[in-house]
């Protein structure tokens, strides 16, 4: 989904003009939720939203994640705010009677409140302060290692999709990442969100993805994430 | 060409394809132009610039997409039987780095009949001299007149607003043929990453206190700014700036070209709401294009065109 305040601007630099990427963290009662963090003046604006002000939203749009498959278990691994889409994939598979085990990361104790969002999740924190002191992606490796017939669903920042993707290319485990990226328009008109592929081309995050297999990602960039 | 209102789209900036698919039938009931303008199509098939493609700018957007198409002849096979679908005329737009090459491209679009008319996007570098072949009045005439024997349909010069004299290289593209003129075509724009992402740098910047080695002075620069080590946002170092920033631009330069020539002014630049269209209207437009403000709103053509209908009572 895309939104944005009808009134842009007013932010530094008259940021923001363009919407911002969310996922659907939940559905509940015929009502979307979504998790919002400031991160940027596009976040900022949404956050600062007023009672009544009007709100441009475009959406449902991409392609989310794929049911396991082989019989293999469902591995979640979020990071920060990316951890939205896991809680809806979380239902889902709850629904579909898939085992599923769950991993997240935060920077801090605040931040791992989020956690809640998700039922038995276990909790990395960058700080130590809960759960296990280091990087979700730490976790992963320890389930890997103990049961690596899984798929893995990942969100989170880029150096964390990153690393799982790696992890799981070595180990040939199937593992769909939900992208962030920059982008203009969400339906796959701009060609702003792009990411390279192993085979030299490039997918469009917004329609493409935002889901998309591990394997068939040359890397996952950092800066795809601009602007927030 | 009769068009049901004056509202069109900017090339690259909507696309009908990908917008069925998104948005299906929604879109069929109303769609949002009068006649829809393709993405630039170039001879060969073309993957785009590095990522990052975007930067968002102040009111506005700077892009450094880099035409991603199919090529010529994946845009014959596999997108114009979709296009022709449209319920509105398509006007397919084109780009090559030689009169040779934009020939050839004329030349295959004048043989389809679901191309109502054809636009040439002439903000592409020129292979021997680098300059964009918009830019320079005579090259511009020089190419238009190669070109326009190839076609029998209605032929649209893009112009560059890159260019010394916009209002001249109008009258270049009138006095070699052109049907119409369009702009404008976005403003070349930089950006450079966020100050933390650059590494090792000693780069002054303006209002900011700093300890510089040696006091800004106005003589000669004896050291360059090393740009790509400053860290160039985009991956196509340069991009087009569009949005409500290059609005007051385009009224100006649109308000000089249709002031010279005679044949019909297509404006576009930061059409948001009908009254911007309705300021490019009065200057001489007679048709307008509304380009990154579909980015936001995918229906805002429609909602343009319907707020400068006159009020039936």
């Amino acid at each position: 989904m895309l939104a944005a305040a009808e009134r842009w601007g007013g932010g530094e630099d008259e940021r923001p003009y363009l919407a911002r990427a969310f996922s659907v963290a939940r559905v509940v009662d015929g009502e979307a939720h979504y998790l919002l963090e400031d991160v940027g003046p596009g976040t900022r604006r949404l956050c600062e939203l007023s009672v009544g002000e009007g709100l441009l939203v475009l959406g449902p749009l991409g392609r989310g994640f794929v049911r396991p498959y082989e019989g293999r278990r469902a591995l979640l691994v979020g990071g920060g705010v990316g951890i939205a889409p896991l809680a809806i994939l979380q239902d889902t598979l709850a629904g579909e009677s898939v085992a599923s085990t769950v991993l997240l990361g935060f920077r801090d104790g605040p931040h791992a409140e989020g956690a809640a969002l998700l039922s038995d999740a276990i909790v990395a924190t960058d700080d130590g302060s809960l759960g296990h002191g280091g990087f979700v992606t730490e976790l992963l490796a320890s389930e890997l290692d103990r049961d690596g017939y899984a798929v893995v669903y990942a969100c989170g920042p880029a150096p964390m999709l990153e690393t799982v993707r790696v992890m799981c290319t070595e180990r040939d485990v199937p593992a769909q990442l939900a992208l962030e990226a920059g982008m203009a328009c969400g339906f796959g008109a701009c060609y702003g969100c792009a990411v390279r592929t192993r085979g030299g081309g490039y997918l469009r995050v917004c329609v493409d993805g935002p889901v998309i297999e591990a394997a068939e990602l040359e890397r996952v960039d950092e800066h795809a994430g601009a602007p927030a | 060409m009769t068009l049901a209102h004056p509202i069109i789209n900017g090339s690259g900036t909507f696309d009908a394809i990908a917008a069925y698919r998104a948005f299906g039938e929604a879109l069929e009931q109303e769609f949002p132009f009068a006649a829809f303008v393709s993405k630039t199509i170039t001879l060969r098939p073309r993957a785009g610039n590095p990522a990052p493609r975007l930067w968002e700018a102040p009111a506005g957007l700077i892009n450094s997409i880099g035409l991603p198409n199919r090529g010529l002849d994946g845009y014959l096979a596999e997108d114009l039987p979709e296009l022709a679908r449209l319920s509105v005329p398509l006007i397919t737009n084109v780009m090559g780095s030689t009169a040779a090459e934009i020939s050839q491209l004329v030349g295959a679009c004048d043989g389809r009949p679901e191309i109502a008319a054809i636009e040439l996007n002439v903000s592409c570098p020129n292979v021997q001299t680098g300059l964009d072949i918009g830019a320079d009045p005579r090259q511009l005439e020089e190419v238009v007149c190669a070109v326009r024997p190839r076609t029998s349909k209605p032929l649209i010069v893009k112009l560059t607003p890159n260019a010394a004299d916009v209002a001249a290289c109008a009258l270049a593209a009138e006095a070699g043929g052109a049907d119409a003129v369009s702009l404008i075509n976005t403003l070349r724009a930089m950006a450079l990453a966020p100050r933390t992402d650059r590494k090792s740098v000693s780069t002054r910047h303006f209002g900011e206190k700093s300890t510089p080695a040696s006091a800004p002075t106005l003589r000669s620069a004896t050291t360059k700014p090393d740009v790509p080590r400053v860290g160039r946002w985009l991956g196509g170092g340069t991009g087009g700036l569009s949005g409500p920033a290059i609005r007051t631009v385009a009224l100006a330069q649109v308000a000089a070209v249709a002031a010279r020539v005679d044949i019909p002014v297509i404006g576009m630049g930061g059409v948001q709401r009908a009254a911007h269209a309705r300021d490019l209207l009065d200057v001489g437009a007679v048709l307008v294009a509304v380009g990154t403000e579909s980015f936001r709103d995918p229906l805002a053509g429609a909602r343009i065109a319907r707020d400068l209908a006159p009020r039936s009572t």
